[in-house]
């Protein structure tokens, strides 16, 4: 979960990075009085999770607090690069900045294990500096297990050539940093930039968080950062009945067992989809194993309510979980959104292979539901389902 | 022959007794899994009755070790109290640990793989989040279902538990000598390359099936090793063509960050290295055909 700037401030100050003083807003009027709490002036930030809010216009300064409500005014409800704004931070302004560098740790995936990277050349994308100029990039492996002493953040500052004069609050930064890192289960803290001022100190000026979302159970805090404002509304019913779903822009619902499966699944119906209009999956919905009529239900009732969905295809594998469990849901699933007098009207291509698959095409047959086909293989159901799309 | 699990390994459940572990004991079992003890703390010295079977609960996998010189231990151990369990397995030396659980915190994965590392390599993880291995009609570790296919001659790695089983269903009548579910996590303790390199030393594989999927650059990299140690034939499929940037499809790891990670980079990293890659499960399971046929 990638967090916005005015909550990774908030993680920052709460373990001790030093940052500026901010609050988020998300009415123009509030600007003034959050402004008049920073002695007068502020920098207005648009919260957004993409970069080049700057180029953009989403940075602004204002002197006076009745400019900082002009500013909001222009800065929320902008759209950048297809992200509204819904909130505003409104800063403190920096001091004069002498200089600005760059520090992050982050997971390595392909080392399994941390990494520090660190650069005296901030203030841009760290990427283009790397590829430009990889010899400006200190790239430092942690230890999961030893993690970052500030003996290990000397290192790191020696290996990026910090300026002897910034050094030690350099190393400073680097131990809360990562303290941040651990402490929240975050996947990615990243500073930048992080900039020296003419007083000498050395602040976050922007960062970035993103978070685990497997650390959940240890971080019950960690609610209050989930984006409702600007969650699909489908993504978030799903959400709210534990289903694993993802909104797609097609056409074909799709529900599987297994995010492998289903995502082999999108997969296969798009490339169906080639022959019929050009028709895409509307989605990715793991019901995962062992799914219960009534986690079906669920399924398709987000499937059903999505109205850009034509057609749904059921792709399952059978593999712990036996398909004549998986038959009866759907036929179950179809009854109770019947009862609940919710109208089905789209049809149901059904795919079912592996443990008790004849039972389960015997259920499906046997109930003979109008809007449900059952076709045999994979890439056969993609076609049908495809096809029926195409057809509405 | 097989790559890390065979008739003679001798099997332990961390976690047996829960709901999941006893289900999945039972299946075991029931595959001719060799599983000598269970391990939980809270029910040492008690036993556990599969359909006939006493299964012994251990309170420690070291002491588990000590009497039943168990070489295999399967982990159905909640998330929460994942790392702990790992680190207690590698502890005690056991050569193949199997998590198959589900929704690890990324630094408890990271931590437990350091400390792997540190204590000198001795524990291969398998996982986690992931199905678990077998080697069809010997051993069975994890909840792959034992009855899809039969011992055979093809060697399958993957990332995905459902997309292992749905391949091993396509070529059910030729058969694999092992199946290694390795998992969709960020950070995993076997990787495609260790799968591969095993495969490639294993007599009785003829040709290995590799899928991937979206994220990282584990398949990238199998395929650099592919194209310098895997004379063997590989055939190759990658889930999630289709899959829109900064979206996880359902694998923690399973996301195309920027131009780094998408399917299309990883098929075509497979096919510079000789793998021949299928568009489609099904197309996959013909070119493995293909290529056996024509021996």
């Amino acid at each position: 979960m990638d967090l916005f700037e005015y909550q990774a401030r908030d993680l920052f100050a709460k373990h001790d990075v030093p940052v500026l003083a901010g609050e988020v807003i998300d009415t123009p009027e509030a600007a003034r009085a959050a402004t008049e709490r920073l002695g007068g002036k502020s920098v207005v930030k648009a919260q957004v999770k993409v970069g080049g809010r700057g180029k953009a216009g989403g940075v602004k300064l204002a002197a006076t607090p009745d400019e900082a409500v002009a500013r909001a005014t222009d800065i929320l409800g902008m759209d950048i690069k297809g992200h509204t704004v819904h909130k505003v931070m409104i800063a403190e302004t920096a001091p004069e900045i002498l200089e600005e560098y760059y520090v992050s740790f982050l997971l390595d995936r392909a080392n399994r294990t941390f990494l520090s990277i660190a650069s005296v050349e901030g203030g841009m994308e760290i990427e283009e500096v790397a590829a430009t100029r990889p010899e400006a990039v200190a790239k430092t492996p942690i230890d999961a297990n030893e993690g970052v002493t500030p003996e290990k953040a000397r290192e790191i500052v020696e290996a990026a050539k910090f300026p002897a004069e910034v050094a030690d609050k350099v190393v400073n930064v680097l131990v809360t940093l990562w303290k941040t890192f651990i402490e929240e289960d975050a996947l990615l803290v990243e500073v930048n930039p992080l900039a020296k001022v003419a007083s000498g100190d050395v602040i976050a000026l922007d960062g970035k968080v993103s978070l685990d979302e497997n650390a959940e159970f240890r971080q019950p805090g960690h609610e209050e950062f989930v984006d409702h404002a600007s969650a699909n509304p489908l993504e978030a019913a799903a959400k709210a009945k534990n289903l694993n779903y993802v909104k797609l822009d097609g056409e074909v619902g799709i529900i599987g067992n297994g995010a492998g499966l289903v995502m082999s699944t999108l997969d296969v119906v798009a490339y169906a989809g080639e022959a019929h209009g050009g028709v895409k999956p509307a989605n990715f919905l793991d019901i995962g194993g062992g799914a219960s009529a009534a986690v079906m239900a669920n399924g398709l009732e987000i499937i059903l309510g999505d109205p850009d969905v034509k057609s749904v295809f059921v792709n399952v594998f059978g593999g712990i979980t036996a398909c004549d469990e998986v038959a009866n849901g759907i036929v179950q699933a179809l009854q109770l959104l019947a009862d609940r007098g919710e109208e089905v009207t789209k049809p149901l291509v059904v795919r079912l292979d592996g443990n008790n698959a004849e039972l389960g095409r015997k259920i499906l047959s046997d109930a003979n539901h109008p809007l449900v086909q059952r076709v045999d293989t994979m890439d056969g159901a993609a076609d049908k389902a495809a096809e029926l799309a195409a057809a509405k | 022959m097989a790559i890390f699990l065979n008739k003679d390994s001798k099997v332990i459940v961390q976690g047996m007794t829960g709901a999941t572990g006893m289900k999945h004991t039972k299946l075991m079992l029931a595959d001719g899994t060799n599983i000598v003890g269970g391990v939980n703390p809270r029910k040492a010295g008690t036993s556990v009755d599969f359909d006939g079977t006493e299964i012994p609960v251990f309170g420690t996998v070291a002491e588990a070790i000590e009497k039943t010189g168990a070489n295999v231990s399967v982990l159905f151990v909640p998330p929460a109290f994942a790392k702990a369990a790992v680190v207690e397995a590698i502890d005690a030396e056991i050569p193949l640990a199997v998590v198959i659980t589900e929704g690890i915190a990324v630094h408890d994965s990271a931590a437990f793989y350091a400390y792997a590392v540190s204590k000198g390599d001795k524990t291969r993880i398998v996982g986690p989040n992931c199905p678990g291995l077998i080697t069809p009609g010997q051993s069975n570790a994890g909840i792959i279902p034992g009855d899809i296919t039969k011992p055979g001659r093809i060697g399958l790695v993957s990332k995905s538990g459902t997309l292992t089983y749905q391949m091993m269903y396509e070529l059910r009548d030729i058969g694999f000598s092992s199946a290694v579910g390795i998992g969709g996590d960020p950070v995993i303790g076997t990787t495609h390359i260790d799968a591969l390199a095993a495969f490639e030393a294993d007599p009785d594989t003829d040709l290995i099936v590799m899928i991937g999927e979206i994220g990282g650059d584990a398949e990238e990299r199998a395929a650099a090793f592919i194209k310098e140690n895997v004379k063997k034939p590989v055939v190759g499929y990658v889930a999630g063509f289709t899959a829109p940037e900064g979206k996880t499809m359902g694998h923690a790891g399973a996301i195309v960050s920027g131009s780094s990670g998408t399917a299309a980079a990883k098929k075509e990293a497979l096919e510079a290295a000789g793998v021949k890659v299928g568009k489609t499960p099904t197309e996959t399971a013909k070119l493995a055909r293909e290529i056996l046929a024509a021996g």
